[in-house]
């Protein structure tokens, strides 16, 4: 049996050795990508975006940031007001429409605009943003071809698999399936110097954020959270890393009630860590 | 909102039990897990058993009545009841045709669904459920938290005490051994002494006309061999074509229940034992009504395994008991809205859609996408409070133009920064119960990102 942990990381399904951005014959600096922020890290988070922003400018990407974006509307579909949110995706497709690419540091907000935005009309630019919206891990493995960002990060992380991300967007293969394991996030992660990730007890357990779930079901979700922390400290992490703020905002703020000695660290953060 | 996060919220007020909840039930997904990978083609499996279902889902009404004419060729009574009132006069007049009085049930969600055993004791009648977590529920007067292990929320002491109440084992004994067998003697006595033995179906064969139930305490064959006449109750998508067909079933119910290979008993009726009466009963109440709602036919599929409650960590953190429609859990919370939208509105929402239901699924509904919708539905029918709608209605406002998404980012910002602690984390900021917010930046990302660009403007100018 190698479906635990321990054999994580060993081949990814999608994509094998030899496909680097040579070989995709892929000009990257002729590539138009579209920098989307999601709303809480715009306003909460804005290392975050730095981080992401740096880290693409870095790899050689020529990015921009389109100043009338705002938010993928999830909240508001999330909450049963998809119909309410369509002028929000609207403005969506307006921003980003003209990009090649469009990436963004959260597995959540990608995965909507990925599998959600169905309920617009299929125009081409909605459909040709619907393909183009890239989580930035996966944009890195999948579409660029990299997987060695030359960090050195010398911690104990864990790497708490954000839902829509790991189940959504298949940025690894969850617990639940008979399926050969991966994980494009550990895969950028393990080549980094001095890390260790830490083995978790429950793998891919949500955190209990979940949107408004967070305030429609308080007490589930902060004790949801608490049990996702406890999981990190038990196995020794100094850091709890995520494709995702959102997960990251609410394990944080628990961490500050309890005043638990642990971290948060988003994951463009660690990979922005590096001598690129 | 008086619903599943009010009671949620009461289970976890003792956490320590909650965690014991908790662990009980992933130990279960566990052994999920480990037999699912005993399985290699555990995937195809799945497949398999949900395209058979959509199939028998499609042609619904020639399977029913070609299980109706087997039966019928075998000498079962075949009756229909079009919801829970007719379903239950249906039994009542069984049992008195009979001039019975003493009846043993074995699992069936579909009578708690109906409510029967109320219905039948307010006729003067004796129904005792014979599988033990029922029978243990049904003495504290209370419904299954859970639909293949219903006392899964109480522990041996609890048990050992109820069980020195009512069936006088010794004072404070919680072993389970000693418990189980004190059962046991007392329902061989109701086994025994039974006019009528009832159960649930867990699939109907069409071809042959025959009813398979699965049990790991062979509750169920006890109560047919040992009554004259048998009642098996059936919902109508019980149905599948044919045997092998059943063999893609059996290989994946028990394990996803579980973790076991296949269930003690798979016990097949298909005949009256001599002299005997054999009745089934099929029931729609509700369910063609959801057939005919293309969005949420998926959830008929239902075998009834519990493996994503097992998987849930809502249901898992706040109990099987948090969840007011009989069936608690992922599919519980799809299934009820189907039957009652008005009564059922919290449902939807007592999940983070973390999607761990639907890849454990063994007939693949997928779960969290059909809560997505039935969340979609509560609001354009205006089914949430009026605070929770005008909150939508405003955010949508805000997030649709950054001009006023930037002010409102803005206003929020230097209120969080500027205001006391106390008025910050006033009771009506729900977050705050158990969290800290984000430390607030001065700037935004975009209010930095438009200054960097002035200055690289200024800078390029310059050159």
């Amino acid at each position: 049996m190698n479906y635990t942990a321990a054999s994580w990381g060993i081949k990814t399904q999608t994509h094998k050795k030899g496909t680097s951005k040579m070989v995709r014959n892929l000009d990257i600096k002729k590539l138009n990508i579209g920098l989307f922020i999601p709303c809480y890290i715009d306003q909460f988070y804005p290392q975050v975006g730095i981080a992401t922003l740096e880290l693409l400018q870095k790899i050689g990407l020529n990015v921009v940031y389109p100043m009338k974006q705002t938010c993928c509307g999830q909240p508001l579909a999330n909450s049963g007001a998809e119909k309410e949110a369509i002028p929000v995706y609207q403005n969506f497709v307006r921003n980003f429409s003209e990009f090649d690419y469009i990436v963004s540091p959260s597995g959540s907000c990608v995965y909507h605009v990925r599998i959600h935005y169905d309920i617009l009309e299929q125009a081409d630019e909605v459909k040709k943003v619907r393909q183009n919206t890239y989580e930035l891990c996966e944009f890195i493995i999948d579409v660029l071809g990299i997987d060695d960002l030359k960090i050195e990060y010398p911690h104990k992380v864990g790497i708490h698999q954000s839902c829509h991300g790991l189940r959504g967007l298949k940025l690894g293969r969850s617990s639940e399936l008979v399926a050969n394991p991966y994980s494009k996030v550990r895969k950028l992660l393990e080549k980094a110097k001095g890390i260790e990730i830490i083995r978790l007890n429950r793998e891919d357990e949500c955190c209990g954020f979940g949107g408004t779930f967070s305030v429609f079901e308080p007490e589930v979700s902060v004790k949801m959270g608490k049990d996702r922390v406890r999981d990190h400290q038990e196995n020794d992490a100094e850091i709890i890393t995520a494709t995702d703020m959102s997960c990251l905002m609410h394990l944080e703020g628990i961490i500050r009630r309890q005043k638990w000695d642990i971290k948060v660290v988003h994951i463009a953060e660690i990979l922005n860590s590096n001598n690129l | 909102m008086t619903g599943h996060s009010e009671k949620a919220g009461q289970f976890l007020k003792d956490e320590k039990r909650a965690d014991w909840h908790d662990q009980t039930l992933w130990i279960v997904r566990q052994k999920r897990d480990k037999a699912a990978w005993s399985v290699s083609e555990w995937e195809g499996l799945r497949e398999y058993a949900s395209q058979i279902k959509d199939h028998v889902l499609s042609n619904l009404d020639d399977y029913l009545i070609q299980f109706e004419e087997k039966a019928v060729e075998n000498g079962v009574n075949v009756h229909w009841a079009s919801n829970a009132h007719e379903f239950n006069e249906i039994i009542l007049h069984i049992v008195k045709a009979n001039n019975a009085v003493k009846i043993v049930k074995s699992k069936s969600m579909l009578t708690e669904e109906c409510g029967l055993n109320p219905f039948l004791e307010k006729n003067g009648l004796e129904v005792v459920d014979t599988d033990l977590g029922e029978r243990i529920i049904q003495f504290r007067n209370e419904p299954p938290s859970h639909i293949v292990l219903p006392a899964i929320h109480l522990k041996k002491e609890e048990i050992g005490e109820l069980f020195h109440e009512k069936l006088h084992t010794e004072k404070g004994a919680s072993d389970p051994k000693y418990l189980t067998a004190a059962a046991r003697v007392h329902l061989r006595e109701k086994f025994l002494s039974a006019d009528i033995a009832i159960t649930g179906v867990n699939f109907a064969v069409a071809d042959s006309g025959t009813v398979v139930v699965c049990t790991n305490e062979g509750n169920a064959d006890m109560g047919v061999h040992a009554a004259p006449v048998q009642i098996h109750c059936m919902g109508i998508e019980k149905i599948i074509p044919r045997a092998e067909d059943l063999a893609v079933f059996t290989r994946l119910l028990a394990r996803s229940a579980t973790g076991q290979p296949i269930t003690t008993y798979t016990s097949h009726y298909r005949k009256p034992k001599a002299g005997g009466q054999m009745h089934v009963v099929i029931v729609d109440n509700g369910r063609s009504k959801s057939l005919g709602r293309e969005k949420y036919r998926n959830s008929l599929k239902c075998i009834r395994c519990g493996a994503c409650m097992n998987t849930c960590p809502v249901y898992r953190s706040s109990g099987g008991h948090s969840y007011s429609y009989v069936i608690p859990g992922p599919v519980g919370s799809i299934l009820a809205p189907g039957s009652d939208i008005n009564k059922f509105n919290d449902l939807p929402f007592a999940s983070s859609l973390c999607g761990s239901c639907t890849n454990v699924c063994p007939v693949k509904i997928d779960i969290h996408n059909l809560l997505y919708d039935w969340r979609q539905e509560i609001v354009e029918r205006k089914l949430l409070p009026p605070v929770k709608m005008f909150f939508l209605k405003i955010t949508g406002k805000v997030l649709s133009q950054s001009s006023f998404y930037n002010l409102s980012g803005k206003v929020a910002r230097w209120a969080l920064r500027n205001f006391p602690r106390k008025m910050v984390y006033h009771r009506i900021n729900v977050w705050g119960w158990g969290r800290e917010l984000p430390e607030v930046p001065k700037e935004s990302f975009k209010q930095r990102y438009r200054k960097n660009s002035q200055k690289r403007r200024v800078r390029n100018e310059q050159r």
